[in-house]
């Protein structure tokens, strides 16, 4: 039996032993799940080694479903696009379950926690070793049932719930597009397995669907266009792209842990991996193709300019995200597949670095989550600071730190791609100002200036805080991390990740643009940015400055702008939210109550009613009896009479 | 095959009604209810396991009628006591005998007025049903048809809540009018198919359309309001809110599946002419019962009222897979029907479990349940997530199956029915975030979790959901042949479409 199927299964076991036996285990759940994911970590690495040399493999695991022609298997289909993945996966899944034994320590719900991220381990696995596009679907619906579970861990709490809630729903409503993308490339091509999809995408590029046609308009797209599309909805709410994005800020809610893993390093990485894994559909569909590269590069910006005025330092960082991710769906929309996996390993790194230093922050404090309660940190948690320096660096991309080496090749292969790869180019550009702006600013009002924390801190008895450095499982994986996060970058370019992932996303054609810059000026103005963003943000929030206030007064605006997020929330919930319990509410009081259960119920009173009125000529008299007979008697005989002359 | 060398089918259906006799001489002993129940339950569970064998003894390569008995019952009319099986009436009556010990359970401490009668009416109940799916000679079929409805009536209308006497007749006139015309199309059938009531004779000749038109409408009454299809589904809430639990799990999960059963038994081999007519018909209200139900039970308050509703949502993707003819739809409406039947019904049983404790329903009263009732909890967060038909659970298999198959044939059709998945989430979530999560009440403040029968009653329910829900191949394979068959006796094209 091939190893393959451990890197999932050993989770699997994790999750059924600590999630069935849990009231057994009392705060000892990690005793079984944490040695078992680093198993299967260990296999995923050695296994990740190996794939320079083995060839690609399928292993079948079982029929799912077999119903006519329909043929649904489980199989674990092991490439360099799933090896590297699952490195990445594995390495942060690992340790980020080391990471929970200190953050989560002492919690009423640890080992329903243990249980619930080696499900999402295995279910995050086995989406991406899917074979095909249902099994696929499966792993991507089960994934966000873990993110649904771990947010609303901390149930008590209305925002959770809340949070969760909003995530499944919108995820849902993306997951609607996916599941309509399965139909329609079951019919196009009668078959979900990519094997079989991607040799025959040739044949139907000319293939069109009339849209219209139950309107009898006529609005023909292709076949193509329309299955990309689709799918790329169920992307557009995993990786949290607008208009499918307030789940992901709102999802902070949950444990810190969570975030890191779940909401930065992989689920939400789940559609740009479907995009790239799909990178054949993509290719021969163009008109998809341009709407997934605007919207990310539309989502990389408007997160960017959330990002630069929330106070809540989880919040800053899941906008961060959202950004990130825009990036990565955007150069796949242009066809640098190669590149956007690229981003998303490195993002996974520093992402995570970022989530759980964030993490040491908030558990250091106790549970404070707002950037400008902090501050001065830096001579309390000095590795903390440290690392979540690191991961700052990487996030602005300055060299030579990971996301340096990966958004640059983003913004290269943007600028190369035709005007319109040079009007996303400029986007990204100016995203990467805002960037490294919102990430230094974190830092500043974290790490540096006076202490904030001591002076309004009266819901704890005005002992103040004693901030302190945290546990050793906590640090450790802070540690590895940043480590990753310094050389993740330089490895990836050194040992040629584009050529390595070339067996399945072929490397885009490079167009240098006549007259327009040269690789290295590229490269340099992509770090001068950065260096720029870091600058303003010292000048705004390093040193004793008015200027953010006189900003947010004289721009109150686009202050609020940012600061409310776009109203996206306020939208939705006026739009989707209170409309769709209006509609139920009304449809039901007015329509199915008032009308459909009024005529029920008309017709039963209509019968009782009848049956009332003439129970009244039933008077038991014998002489109205014989009065009606003897006018029947007449009425028939005078009937009779005339109409048989007739 | 013989049980007790007596056939089997006859043994199934007979079984509960003869043994329900055994309870009658404890009528009025209120020291005796103990072993009452016990009894119940030792029958129902003798008939479950008696019923596995119909699954041992099946051959899935035949679509024929298996287990078959037949005897000439009354002669002069040339009406037959026939019964036998096939892979579609073999799952229904598994469901059905797996879902009575499970009703026994919840009326354990649920029912406490004449608990002998409550089992006699339930073990009656059970053979009636169960000759409902063996029949095949239609006297026969509408007898236990009929049969039915008189126990379930008595349920509702003696152990239901405050307005039981509206609802049991409401639910009984209403039922009842359905099936007179169906009985009018039984009589019309005998004398157009050559004097039998033999179903397996009836079906597969060619009626001409007009009376084919006037059959499916005539049927369409009887098994429409059964299912409910929209706009004849106002029964369905009235009569669950004022059932008991075990009323609503029986009505949920066995009696709404006999109008789908009607239609693919019926309607459709014996009239496929006027079922491809009216099929753009049909498809229209599936999916508007599909959207219209779950926006209603985005409105209820009720936990009973926001099932039910769900009930009417579920039973349209039922429909859409029937109409849509090929066998991806018609194998998902049947794994929709048994997986609604495992998942509405363990959902009812979970509001009794907290309607027991607390005597309420009111979503507003609860809260928290995470903290009070942690087994209960997660095992009503699977069936919630069965219900709104997650991958991995039972419920996504045969939606899948039927909204790939519609799709096929019709896809905007499919594409509306689609939203059904964003909808039941929003409603589902909701009565989650609100009985499960958040903190708790003065009416779940120190709730005691699980007791040893309502574990019996839901545990084998949660491993079935998951069962099928990974490896469902077992199940497609019992009925594989019957609806290829089935699908065999449904062509020619389509005449019309929503195309």
């Amino acid at each position: 039996m091939t190893p393959i199927i451990f890197i999932p299964l050993l989770p699997l076991i994790g999750f059924l032993v600590v999630g069935i036996f849990w009231p057994f285990f009392k705060g000892k759940g990690h005793f079984i799940a944490v040695p078992l994911m680093i198993g299967s970590w260990v296999i995923a690495t050695s296994e990740f080694f190996k794939s320079f040399t083995n060839p690609p493999n399928v292993t079948f695991v079982y029929d799912w479903i077999r119903s006519g022609h329909l043929d649904i298997g489980i199989s674990l289909q092991y490439d360099h696009l799933a090896a590297i993945m699952l490195f990445m996966v594995t390495t942060v899944a690992m340790l980020v379950h080391l990471y929970t034994i200190g953050y989560m320590h002492g919690d009423s719900g640890y080992d329903r926690f243990f249980s619930y991220i080696s499900l999402f381990s295995f279910s995050m696995i086995m989406l991406v070793l899917s074979n095909n596009l249902v099994e696929m679907f499966i792993f991507w619906e089960a994934v966000g049932l873990c993110s649904y579970l771990l947010i609303v861990h901390w149930y008590e709490r209305r925002p959770s719930w809340l949070a969760a809630n909003k995530a499944f729903i919108m995820n849902r409503v993306g997951d609607f597009g996916f599941l309509l993308g399965i139909f329609l490339t079951y019919s196009t091509f009668g078959s979900v397995s990519f094997a079989e999809i991607f040799p025959a995408i040739s044949s139907h590029l000319h293939q069109t669907v009339n849209i219209a046609s139950a309107f009898h308009g006529s609005m023909n797209i292709p076949v193509l266009d329309l299955i990309a599309l689709l799918l790329f909805l169920g992307a557009v709410g995993k990786s949290a792209q607008i208009p499918l994005h307030p789940w992901l800020p709102d999802a902070m809610e949950g444990p810190t842990p969570i975030s890191a893993l779940i909401h930065a390093a992989t689920m939400v990485t789940a559609g740009i991996f479907m995009i790239a894994r799909m990178n054949p559909l993509y290719n021969a569909a163009p008109f998809a193709a341009h709407v997934v590269a605007w919207t990310g590069g539309i989502t990389a910006i408007v997160a960017a300019t959330i990002a630069l005025t929330q106070p809540d330092i989880k919040k800053i960082i899941a906008y961060s995200t959202m950004s990130q991710l825009g990036y990565m769906v955007m150069v796949c929309g242009l066809g640098g597949y190669g590149a956007g996996i690229f981003h998303l390993l490195t993002h996974g790194a520093f992402k995570a670095l970022l989530f759980l230093g964030a993490g040491s922050v908030i558990h250091s404090l106790s549970g404070e989550q707002d950037v400008f309660r902090m501050g001065g940190l830096r001579k309390y948690i000095g590795l903390t600071f440290v690392t979540m320096l690191i991961g700052s660096l990487a996030l602005s991309g300055i060299p030579p730190f990971a996301g340096y080496y990966s958004k640059d090749l983003i913004l290269v292969t943007a600028y190369q791609q035709g005007p319109l790869g040079q009007i996303l180019w400029m986007i990204g550009v100016l995203t990467a100002v805002l960037t490294a702006f919102y990430s230094f600013r974190l830092m500043f009002l974290v790490f540096g200036g006076k202490e904030r924390f001591h002076s309004d801190q009266a819901g704890h008895g005005g002992h103040g805080i004693h901030p302190h450095e945290s546990p050793w499982t906590m640090t450790v994986p802070l540690v590895l991390l940043s480590i990753a996060a310094v050389v993740a970058g330089w490895a990836g370019e050194h040992y040629g990740v584009l050529e390595y992932l070339a067996q399945e996303l072929p490397i885009p054609h490079q167009d240098p643009v006549a007259g327009g810059m040269s690789d290295s000026a590229l490269k340099g103005l992509s770090v001068g940015v950065g260096v720029l963003g870091i600058f303003v943000a010292w000048a705004f929030y390093g040193r004793e400055s008015s200027i953010p206030g006189s900003l947010a007064k004289g721009l109150s605006f686009f202050y609020k702008l940012s600061l409310y997020k776009w109203y996206f929330d306020e939208l939705y919930d006026l739009v989707f939210v209170r409309s769709s319990f209006l509609i139920g509410r009304l449809f039901w009081q007015e329509l199915d109550k008032g009308v459909i259960d009024e005529t029920v119920n008309g017709v039963a009173a209509f019968f009782r009613n009848s049956g009332l009125g003439l129970r009244r000529y039933q008077t038991g008299q014998l002489q109205n009896y014989a009065m009606v007979m003897a006018i029947g008697v007449f009425g028939l005989v005078a009937f009779y009479l005339v109409f048989n002359r007739m | 095959m013989t049980f007790l060398s007596i056939p089997i089918l006859t043994f199934l259906i007979f079984f509960p009604v003869v043994s329900s006799l055994l309870l009658l001489p404890f009528y009025r002993r209120h020291d005796s209810e103990g072993i009452v129940k016990w009894v119940a339950l030792g029958v129902t569970l003798v008939e479950f396991v008696v019923s596995l064998s119909l699954l041992v003894g099946q051959d899935p390569h035949l679509y024929q009628m298996q287990f078959v008995e037949n005897h000439l019952w009354i002669p002069f009319a040339n009406i037959h006591y026939s019964l036998g099986i096939d892979g579609i009436s073999l799952v229904l009556i598994l469901l059905t005998t797996l879902l009575l010990p499970m009703t026994v359970l919840t009326s354990w401490s649920g029912i406490s007025k004449q608990v002998p009668l409550f089992m006699v009416n339930l073990l009656v109940l059970e053979g009636a049903m169960i000759g409902v799916f063996c029949a095949t000679d239609f006297v026969l079929f509408y007898v236990f048809w009929e049969a039915m409805l008189i126990p379930m009536y008595l349920i509702i209308g003696v152990w239901g809540g405050p307005n039981r006497i509206y609802a049991a007749i409401k639910f009984f006139l209403y039922t009842l009018a359905g099936s007179l015309l169906l009985l009018v199309t039984i009589i019309a059938l005998y004398f157009a198919g050559g004097h039998t009531f033999d179903i397996g004779r009836l079906t597969g000749q060619h009626y001409g359309m007009t009376f084919q038109i006037l059959g499916f409408l005539a049927m369409f009454a009887a098994f429409a309001v059964k299912i409910p299809m929209f706009p004849f589904h106002t029964w369905l809430p009235d009569a669950h809110v004022e059932a008991p639990t075990a009323g609503s799990v029986i009505l949920a999960s066995i009696m709404l599946k006999m109008g789908a059963y009607g239609f693919l038994r019926f309607s459709l081999p014996m009239f496929p002419g006027a079922s491809h007519f009216f099929t753009p018909f049909m498809l229209a209200l599936s999916i508007i019962a599909i959207i219209w139900g779950a926006f209603m039970a985005l409105a209820q308050e009720d936990m009973k009222k926001l099932i039910a509703y769900s009930s009417v949502s579920h039973m349209g993707v039922v429909t859409l897979g029937i109409f849509v003819f090929n066998t991806q739809g018609i194998e998902g409406a049947l794994m929709q029907m048994l997986n609604h039947g495992i998942t509405t019904g363990a959902l009812f049983l979970c509001i009794g479990v907290v309607y027991d404790r607390s005597h309420s329903r009111l979503l507003s009263e609860y809260g928290g349940l995470a903290k009070q009732m942690p087994v209960y909890s997660t095992m009503l967060v699977i069936f919630a997530l069965s219900s709104l038909a997650l991958p991995g659970t039972n419920s996504f298999v045969g939606e899948f199956l039927v909204l790939i198959g519609s799709f096929k044939n019709h896809a905007i059709a499919s594409s509306i029915a689609t939203t059904g998945v964003i909808l039941s989430a929003m409603y589902l979530l909701y009565m989650l975030s609100r009985v499960v999560w958040g903190v708790y009440t003065p009416k779940t403040y120190a709730m005691p979790d699980l007791k040893a029968y309502e574990w019996g009653a839901l545990l084998p329910l949660v491993v079935l959901v998951i069962m099928i829900g990974l490896v469902p191949n077992p199940v497609l394979s019992v009925f594989h042949q019957s609806v290829a068959h089935l699908v065999g006796q449904l062509q020619p094209v389509p005449l019309a479409s929503l195309h």
